[in-house]
Parts: structure tokens; C-alpha cells; sequence
């Protein structure tokens, strides 16, 4: 410990000097226009508005696509006149939502809610609010490139929407955007100009992430205050790391991916094409690999479903431990844990993979690989439920979200084991299994961490409380329906029904669930329509919530809640704080909490 | 009219929950927001074990209205699928008790150490041993769920039985077209640029081309093309050799607990042995419109859920019955090399001669 002091020393009084400097310029000299404060803001707490607010919109967009596609399963016999209206022919013909409308929206949904709500949204949100002020600095590393890494995220958001306004309709051929169905526009209308717009806001996005990435990097490692060591940090802080390394080490090998792509489609290139013959047409390309742009795809894929995670696993970590008022059990289990995940997300891909013809070799050490990330998992999941065990628990907003990403975690975790085994999944790939499976542990948990962190952070983002009666309806409500939509979803996929299905009822095998399918669709409907409650809470307390008079209103120990109620840039007025403890002394030597900033006393006993 | 009237209903319904929510947070601060505090948290901490009871229910209720609906309570169409199920089962039994036993803590100790004045809470950062516990137990399930999975896999992907019947299965938008090896037993050899859609849907070799320097495979002569049904049979071993005309699609057969994809350029392959027939599975199931399908399970474009085939699986004498009446595509295309017709010919000449 004495020679990390040594170590840092010199740095952090190099950072207090100049930040010293640039505090004075920016609280005396600069006079801060609309523009420089709420635009083209340079101020990580600014910042992370924007990638939250951009976010929720793509949220409703992603869910309000979702409703729609709902509708055509739950009600494929249905007409929908008025929303030929609102939508116009090519979405809706006859009242009927058309195939290619379906595929289109699917897609987009897939999209949009993996990359721009549960990515940009998610890290970039947090990752900008939480790591200055949680490892005590006054802003990133390189608040430009920050802000560059929102308006990147911004373009890609501009080339995305226009997507779905062209002649051909949007792409329309699954988020994972295989060739060669998504290199050829005669194979489908939507893989014409749709797919270029998909795959140029896709290129925006990978530069946008790495922008973002490599600041949070920095500044983890080189920002920290005077006695906040790596090993006392918050494990927010660790897990938005992880986070942030797994996507700069991942999203190059996805972008090669779509530049390999973009020549197959553009310049007569064969990188993903072979003996094809399509629409009456033979082609001429020879000796390309469709496998290999899937090799490149879920080498960002698995990862990808990982920087999702990670960052909900960081939050609830820290939100159980303050609303338990105890510890988090294991600290440095939960780190190890987090890394081994990191580790292991670049050696499992290609189980998304066992089916296509893959070296079943090759195949069964995916196999060994993917269920040993099962250990790290169940090691966090039994570290959340030690925390629980003997607190003294505060059912906060955002603890309640928390607690129910745990059991969402464990519940979509667990079928985990079942894809994972490659002789199971050559029965279950690609049926509603695995739509259950994803929504499950990476769409409506990481969903439930966002909110979480939404609800336990809003106070600091904007000093004004949400409505907790609005809260408790949003989270109970959106609890029981996640499980009322995604749970009987497994039953559908154990009688092999397939994904991206458009109508069964010409199916024999799988027609069966007609009335299962309304059901679900009913209840989707009705979540979606709770969202609503909390976007309603969200943008009314921002100007009418409760004011928050306590600095510290949830009693953390965490260094965000020295700052002022409503921080200024820069974060802290004076000097930023020193720490001499780490992020979770709760319940210690009968005391509710020791903030991070008190020394240790000489007669504290030791863990 | 009626969609104005749902969506007055629901402004409505909003604005009811937004009155009561903005009413409570008045009475928390009138009431002491301490005191307030109090009383939520004990009406939360009662909802999660309520959560947790009737979800658990739910969890029971669901499985009786679906569990007859899926594969399950039929036993497998193929051999292999026995030991899919099989170790569903396994993994289940597994995966459920983890499942039952987490949840039950989760909400239980939510309820449980919810906030009382009284309560002192536990300082309790780690433990080793606890650690090494829960390190070691999942390790060992997942070991034992692993090596019984990859024999299994080894066993699927591993090689067909040299008796197995062959069948080559070739997907395009949004169909399935299948080519049996005919009399000699030999597929004849096919080149993607020969195909055309009406006559040669596979692009087999019939005759030379000096421009694509390919020479006529006699092997191709007698190979049965069919489209959308395929014939098997029953308790015999067969190969599926699969590809694909254009985009990626998959062979899903969800009554045989398998899966392949269709991927243009490079073959795959695929093999399972039958258990009944398409007449017995009527019965077994008393659904007389019961078929094997064929399901495409990789998006594949607009059609993708169209894509049907039909697995016909009969007896042996029924198969050879239904074999004999086969015509090879090539002879269906030229029918000048028929040998059926040229006998014709040959005799309508002699009646000519004489
Ligand atoms: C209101 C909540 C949601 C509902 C009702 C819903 C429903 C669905 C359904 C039924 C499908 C499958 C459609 C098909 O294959 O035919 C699907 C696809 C998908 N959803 Fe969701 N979803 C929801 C939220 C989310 C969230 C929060 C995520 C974020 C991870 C997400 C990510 C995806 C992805 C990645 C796909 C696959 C898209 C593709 O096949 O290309 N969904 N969703
Ligand atoms: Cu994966
Ligand atoms: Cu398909």
C-alpha cells in the first residue's frame, strides 16, 4: 500500500495543480453560452445527460417497434386500418403489417436496443457520470474526445432514423446482419439502400465507442485522487473499466467485419460470397467464407453482450451494498469475477456458432469455455445474496431494481447452461429459447440496472427527486410483466419454435401457441405503456420533483456525494477530496456508514 | 372511433396515477418523510415474498397449461434425440433446483432483513471458505454437464453408419430442394453456374462445357431431384448432406432434436435414424394432420417463415414402392435418352420397316 502511495504521489499533485488551474478558468473567466452548456457541452455530467436522454428516446422508439411486431404475432389474422394511416403502405398494406415491414422492425429493434440504448445508453450514461466523480476527478481525460463520442453516437442516431424513411424500407435482416443475405440487395429489399445506411450508422457507432472507451480507460487509470488505489475503488468503477476495455479490444475486429462487408456489397470484393445463385441470377463470386463475417461478428457479439452487463453488475454491486447498509460481500471476489468474465467473453463466440457447420472439435472446447464463465456468475450471484443476508434493508427505487436484476440474472443465466452445451443447442438454436434467454439476462436485466442506476443517481444528476409512488407502480408492474412476457417463451422454444417468424399458422408443429402469442402481446403492450410512467417521472422532476436538501440522501460512503447537491463543472468547489478507505465500510464497528474521505481511526478494528 | 375512446381511456388512467402519486408524496412530507419511509418499506418488503410466492405458483401454472404443447411428453422422433432429452431432463433438474434455491433466498432475505430499528447489521466483508464453496460446487456440476454433453455432441457430429441412406438437401428462397444419389448410389457432380431455374434447379453436370472446362458426369444421370418432400425411412440411419443456392438457411427438425445450417459454398452435414413413421406419429399424437416439418431457422429474407418441408418417413417396402416410381431429372429433361422411350422408338421404326 506504502509503495502505491510513493507510486502516485507525484501524479495526483501534477493533476491537483493543473486541474487547480483549470478549475479557476472555468468557475471565474469562461461565461458558459447555451450552446457550450447544453450542446456542444464538454462537461462529463452534461455528457451523460445527453447519452441518457438520446437513449430513452431510442428506448421508446426500440420498444414502441416491439409493440408493433407484437401486434402482427399476437394477432396475425387482425386488420389495423388506422395504423395504414399513421404508417403508410409500405409498413401496413390492407391493414396487415406487411413481411417485410415485420423483418424491418425486428431488426431495427434488435439494433437499436443492443447498440444505442443498452451500449450508448447504458456505459455511455454512467461510465461519463459516475467515473469522475466517483474516483474523484474533476472530468475525463479528454473532455473533447468525450464530447466528440456523443456526437458521433448522434450521427450514427441521424443515419439510423433516415433508414427507416427510404423507398426499400430499412434492413431488414436480423441485428446480426449475416451475408449473404445482408450483402445482396436481389436477395431482399432491404438489404439495398437500408443496409448502407444500417452499416454507416454502425461505423459511426464503433467510432463513437472507442472515442468513449478509451477516455474512460484514461482516466480510470491515471485520474484518480490522492488515496483512491485501484483496489479502492467503487466496483461501479471496475465494472465501467472492464466495460470500456472489453469494447476497445472487441468493436475493431466487428468493424473489419462491416468494412469487409461494405466491399462485398460495393466493389465486387468476395470476401463472405461463393457459388451463389439468387433471383435467377448466378453470381459470379468464387471462394469467400459466409462463416467468416459470423467469426468476425460474435467476436464483438459475445463481448458485446458482456459491456451490456457489466456495467448493470457494477451498479447493483454498489446499490445493494448502500440500501443493505452492509458491505458487499467479497470485494475482491467480485473484481477477480469481473475479470475473469472480461477474460473468458473473448473465448466463447463462437457458441453462437455450433450449428453452422463448425468443426465440432473446435466446437466442443466453445463448449468447455462457455460454461466455465457459469463460475464467475454464480460466484457474483452468491456474493449479491451474502450481501442481503444480515442487512438492513432500505427498499429504495433503485435498490427494488436492483434486487429484481439479481433474479432476472439468475433466471436468464441459468439457460445459459442449456445453449451453452452445444448438444442442446442443436435442438434449441434459434427457437424462442433463446429469445427468452437473451431478453431475459441481457435485455430486460441490464434494462432493470439501467433503471436502477437511474433511480439511485437521479438526485445527484439533477437535485430534485423522482415521485417514489410512480417508481414502486413502474418497477412492480415491469418486474411481474418481464416475467409474464419472456417466461412461457421457453415453453414455445422447447416445442422448437423458430425465431424471426413473421406468421406460424401455417405450421403444423408450431401453430399451437396462437393464444399464448396474444397473451404475451397483450402484455408487452401493457409494459410498454408503464415505461411511458417512468419517462412521464423522469422529464417532470426534472423541473418539478422534490428539491434534494441532504448532500448525502442515501447515506454512501462514495466520494459523488461530497460534491455539491448540484455539482458545478469541475465537481467539487475546493480542493477534491482525499480517500483513505475503501467504497464500502457500512455497518462497520456499529457506525451506519464511513465515508470514503474519513481517515482511519487508530483503534477501528480490521476486516 | 373506438381507438379514440382506448386511447381517452388511457390518458385518463395516467392522469388518475399521476393525481394519486403527487397526493402521496404531499401526505410523506405532511406525515414525516421518515415515518413514510418506514411504512413503504414494510409494504415492499411483504411484496417481494409475495412476488416470490406467486411467482413460483405461476411458475407451476405455467408449465400445466404449456408443458403438453411442446416436444416433451412425446417421446423423440429420432435416436439421437433421446439423448437430447435426456439431458434436457438432466440440465433441468440442475439448472431448476439452482433456480428454486436462489430465487427463495434472493426475495426471502429481501423480506427477511428488511429495515428494523432493533436490527444491528453484520459486518461481514468476506470469507474465504464461503468463496472456495461456491467456486468448487458449480465447477463440479458444470463438469459433469459438460462431458455428458460432448459425448453426445462427439456422437451427433461424429460419422454416420456406412449403411445410412444419403440425401442431399439444398435450401434456396424459400424452399427446399432434395436429390437422392439414384441407382448407382453416386451423387453426380454439380456446378453452381449450370444452374437454371426451371430444369436444372441443383446445376447438376449433364453434359461438356469447354467454356467452364467441365466434362458430362454420367454419375448424375439416374439422381432423383425432388422438391419439398423427402422420403426416409423408418429406423434407418440417414445422411443429410445440406447446402444452399443463395443465402444462409438452416434444416430444423424440431420432432428429431436437430439442427444444420444451409450454407451457400461450403457443405454441411448432418445424420439421425428415424423412430416412426409419419402414420405412427398420427397416432402417437392423435392429431391426424400430423406431418414432419422442416422448418428454416436462419433468417434467410421476406419469406423466411414460409420456408417449409415435408420429412415423410415409411416403411422400407413403401419407400421402394414410392422409389420405383422416381424418374431421374436428367431423363425428365431430355427425354430422347430415356431407354423406356427409345424402346418405344426403336419399336415404332421396326413397325415402320416392315
Ligand atoms: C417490451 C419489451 C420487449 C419485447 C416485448 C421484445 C420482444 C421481442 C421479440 C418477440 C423478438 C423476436 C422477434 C422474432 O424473432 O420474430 C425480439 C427480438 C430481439 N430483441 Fe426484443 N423485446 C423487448 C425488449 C428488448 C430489449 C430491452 C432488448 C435489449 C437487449 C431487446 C433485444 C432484442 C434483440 C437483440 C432481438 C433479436 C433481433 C433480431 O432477431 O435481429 N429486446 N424482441
Ligand atoms: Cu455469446
Ligand atoms: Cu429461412
Amino acid at each position: 500500500m506504502s509503495n502505491e502511495a510513493v507510486l502516485h504521489a507525484p501524479t495526483t499533485t501534477i493533476t491537483h495543480h493543473h486541474d487547480a488551474h483549470a478549475d479557476h478558468g472555468h468557475e471565474h473567466h469562461h461565461h458558459e453560452t447555451f450552446i457550450t452548456k447544453y450542446v456542444f457541452s464538454q462537461d462529463h455530467k452534461m455528457i451523460a445527460k445527453q447519452f441518457l436522454i438520446t437513449g430513452m428516446v431510442w428506448a421508446v422508439l426500440g420498444g414502441l417497434m416491439s409493440v408493433l411486431f407484437r401486434l402482427q404475432l399476437g394477432y396475425p389474422d387482425a386488420k389495423f386500418p388506422w395504423l395504414q394511416d399513421l404508417l403508410g403502405k409500405f409498413w401496413v398494406e390492407d391493414g396487415k403489417i406487411t413481411a417485410q415491414a415485420y423483418y424491418a422492425l425486428v431488426t431495427t429493434h434488435g439494433t437499436v436496443l443492443v447498440f444505442f440504448v443498452l451500449t450508448a445508453g447504458l456505459s455511455g450514461t454512467f461510465a461519463n457520470f459516475l467515473i469522475p466523480l466517483q474516483i474523484g476527478a474533476r472530468d475525463m481525460a479528454s473532455p473533447f474526445m468525450n464530447m466528440l463520442s456523443y456526437w458521433f453516437f448522434f450521427a450514427a442516431s441521424c443515419v439510423m432514423l433516415s433508414s427507416l424513411f427510404v423507398e426499400t424500407g430499412p434492413f431488414s435482416g436480423g441485428w446480426t446482419a449475416y451475408p449473404p443475405l445482408s450483402a445482396l440487395g436481389q436477395a431482399s429489399p432491404g438489404s439495398k439502400t437500408g443496409m448502407d445506411l444500417w452499416l454507416i450508422a454502425m461505423a459511426l457507432f464503433v467510432v463513437s465507442s472507442l472515442l468513449g472507451g478509451l477516455n474512460y480507460i484514461a482516466t480510470v487509470l491515471n485520474m484518480r485522487t490522492k488515496g483512491m488505489s485501484m483496489t479502492r475503488m467503487p466496483l461501479t468503477i471496475w465494472a465501467l473499466f472492464f466495460t470500456a476495455v472489453l469494447g476497445v479490444l472487441s468493436f475493431p475486429v466487428l468493424f473489419s467485419g462491416f468494412i469487409l462487408l461494405i466491399f462485398d456489397r460495393n466493389f465486387g470484393t468476395s470476401f463472405y460470397l461463393s457459388d451463389l445463385y439468387v433471383n435467377g441470377v448466378t453470381l459470379p463470386n468464387e471462394g469467400g467464407s459466409a462463416i467468416l463475417f459470423q467469426h468476425l461478428f460474435w467476436f464483438l457479439g459475445h463481448p458485446e453482450v458482456y459491456i451490456i452487463l457489466l456495467p448493470a453488475m457494477g451498479m447493483v454491486s454498489e446499490i445493494l451494498s448502500t440500501n443493505a447498509r452492509k458491505p458487499i460481500f467479497g470485494y475482491i471476489a467480485m473484481i477477480g469475477s469481473l475479470f475473469a468474465i472480461a477474460i473468458l467473453a473473448f473465448l466463447v463466440w463462437a457458441h453462437h456458432m455450433f450449428v453452422t457447420g463448425l468443426n465440432p472439435f473446435l466446437g466442443s472446447i466453445f463448449v468447455l469455455l462457455t460454461l466455465l464463465i457459469a463460475v464467475p456468475s454464480a460466484i457474483k450471484v452468491f456474493n449479491w445474496l451474502t450481501t442481503l443476508w444480515r442487512g438492513n434493508i432500505r427498499f429504495t427505487p433503485g435498490m427494488l431494481f436492483a434486487i429484481g436484476f439479481v433474479s432476472l440474472f439468475i433466471s436468464g443465466g441459468l439457460t445459459g447452461i442449456w445453449l451453452g452445451n452445444s448438444a442442446l443447442d442443436i435442438h434449441l438454436h434459434d427457437t424462442y429459447f433463446v429469445i427468452a434467454h437473451f431478453h431475459i439476462v441481457m435485455g430486460v436485466a441490464s434494462m432493470f440496472g439501467m433503471f436502477a442506476g437511474v433511480y439511485h443517481w437521479y438526485p445527484k444528476m439533477y437535485g430534485r427527486y423522482l415521485n417514489n409512488t410512480l417508481a414502486y407502480t413502474h418497477f412492480w408492474i415491469t418486474l411481474i410483466g418481464a416475467y409474464l412476457i419472456f417466461w412461457p417463451m421457453h415453453y414455445q422454444g422447447l416445442a422448437g419454435m423458430p425465431r424471426r417468424y413473421y406468421d406460424y399458422s401455417i405450421w403444423e408443429s408450431f401453430k399451437q401457441f396462437a393464444e399464448l402469442n396474444r397473451f404475451i402481446s397483450t402484455v408487452a403492450m401493457v409494459v410498454f405503456a408503464t415505461q411511458l410512467l417512468f419517462l412521464f417521472n423522469f422529464f417532470y422532476s426534472i423541473f418539478k420533483g422534490r428539491k434534494v436538501t441532504n448532500q448525502n440522501p442515501w447515506g454512501s460512503t462514495t466520494l459523488e456525494w461530497t460534491a455539491p447537491i448540484r455539482p458545478g463543472h469541475g465537481n467539487w468547489p475546493g480542493e477534491i477530496p482525499e480517500v483513505h478507505r475503501w467504497a464500502y465500510d457500512y455497518g462497520k464497528d456499529g457506525r451506519d456508514f464511513v465515508p470514503q474521505t474519513e481517515p482511519v481511526g487508530a483503534n477501528e478494528s480490521h476486516h | 372511433m373506438t381507438m379514440y375512446l382506448v386511447i381517452a381511456v388511457i390518458v385518463l388512467f395516467f392522469l388518475v396515477i399521476f393525481q394519486i402519486s403527487k397526493a402521496a408524496e404531499y401526505v410523506a412530507v405532511l406525515k414525516g418523510e421518515e415515518q413514510n419511509r418506514k411504512q413503504t418499506n414494510k409494504v415492499n418488503a411483504f411484496l417481494m415474498v409475495a412476488f416470490m410466492v406467486a411467482g413460483l405458483i405461476g411458475v407451476w401454472y405455467c408449465n400445466e397449461l404449456y408443458y403438453k404443447k411442446t416436444l416433451l411428453p412425446l417421446e423423440s422422433a429420432s435416436v439421437q434425440g433421446e439423448k437430447v432429452d435426456q439431458m434436457l431432463w438432466i440440465t433441468l433438474a440442475v439448472t431448476g433446483a439452482v433456480f428454486i434455491l436462489t430465487q427463495i433466498l434472493l426475495f426471502g432475505f429481501a423480506y427477511k432483513y428488511q429495515e428494523k430499528e432493533s436490527r444491528k447489521v453484520f459486518y461481514f466483508p468476506h470469507s474465504t471458505k464461503l468463496e472456495i464453496l461456491w467456486t468448487v460446487v458449480p465447477a463440479i456440476f458444470l463438469t459433469v454437464l459438460v462431458v455428458m454433453g460432448l459425448r453426445n455432441w462427439f456422437y451427433f457430429t461424429g460419422d454416420a453408419p456406412a449403411d445410412a441412406m444419403q440425401v442431399e438437401v439444398t435450401g434456396k428462397q424459400f424452399g427446399w430442394i432434395f436429390r437422392y444419389p439414384g441407382k448407382d448410389n453416386q451423387f453426380g457432380k454439380k456446378y453452381y453456374k449450370l444452374i437454371d431455374g426451371a430444369d436444372n434447379a441443383l446445376g447438376l453436370v449433364w453434359k461438356d462445357s469447354a467454356a467452364m472446362n467441365i466434362k458430362d458426369d454420367a454419375a448424375s444421370h439416374d439422381d432423383i431431384v425432388t422438391e419439398s418432400t423427402v422420403y426416409l425411412v423408418k429406423n434407418k440411419p440417414v445422411k443429410f448432406i445440406i447446402g444452399s443456392r443463395d443465402v444462409i438457411h438452416d434444416v430444423g427438425l424440431s420432432q428429431f432434436r436437430l439442427k444444420m445450417d444451409a450454407v451457400p459454398g461450403i457443405p454441411t452435414t448432418m445424420w439421425f435414424t428415424p423412430k416412426f413413421t409419419t402414420k405412427e406419429m398420427k397416432e402417437k399424437t392423435g392429431n391426424p394432420n400430423f406431418v414432419y416439418e422442416i422448418s428454416c431457422d436462419q433468417m434467410c429474407g421476406n419469406g423466411h417463415y414460409s420456408m417449409r418441408g415435408v420429412i415423410e418417413v415409411v416403411t422400407q417396402e413403401e419407400y421402394d414402392a414410392w422409389m420405383a416410381k422416381q424418374k431421374p431429372k436428367y431423363l425428365a429433361v431430355f427425354p430422347d435418352k430415356d431407354p423406356a422411350n427409345k424402346k418405344d422408338s426403336t419399336a415404332t421404326a421396326s413397325v415402320a420397316i416392315k
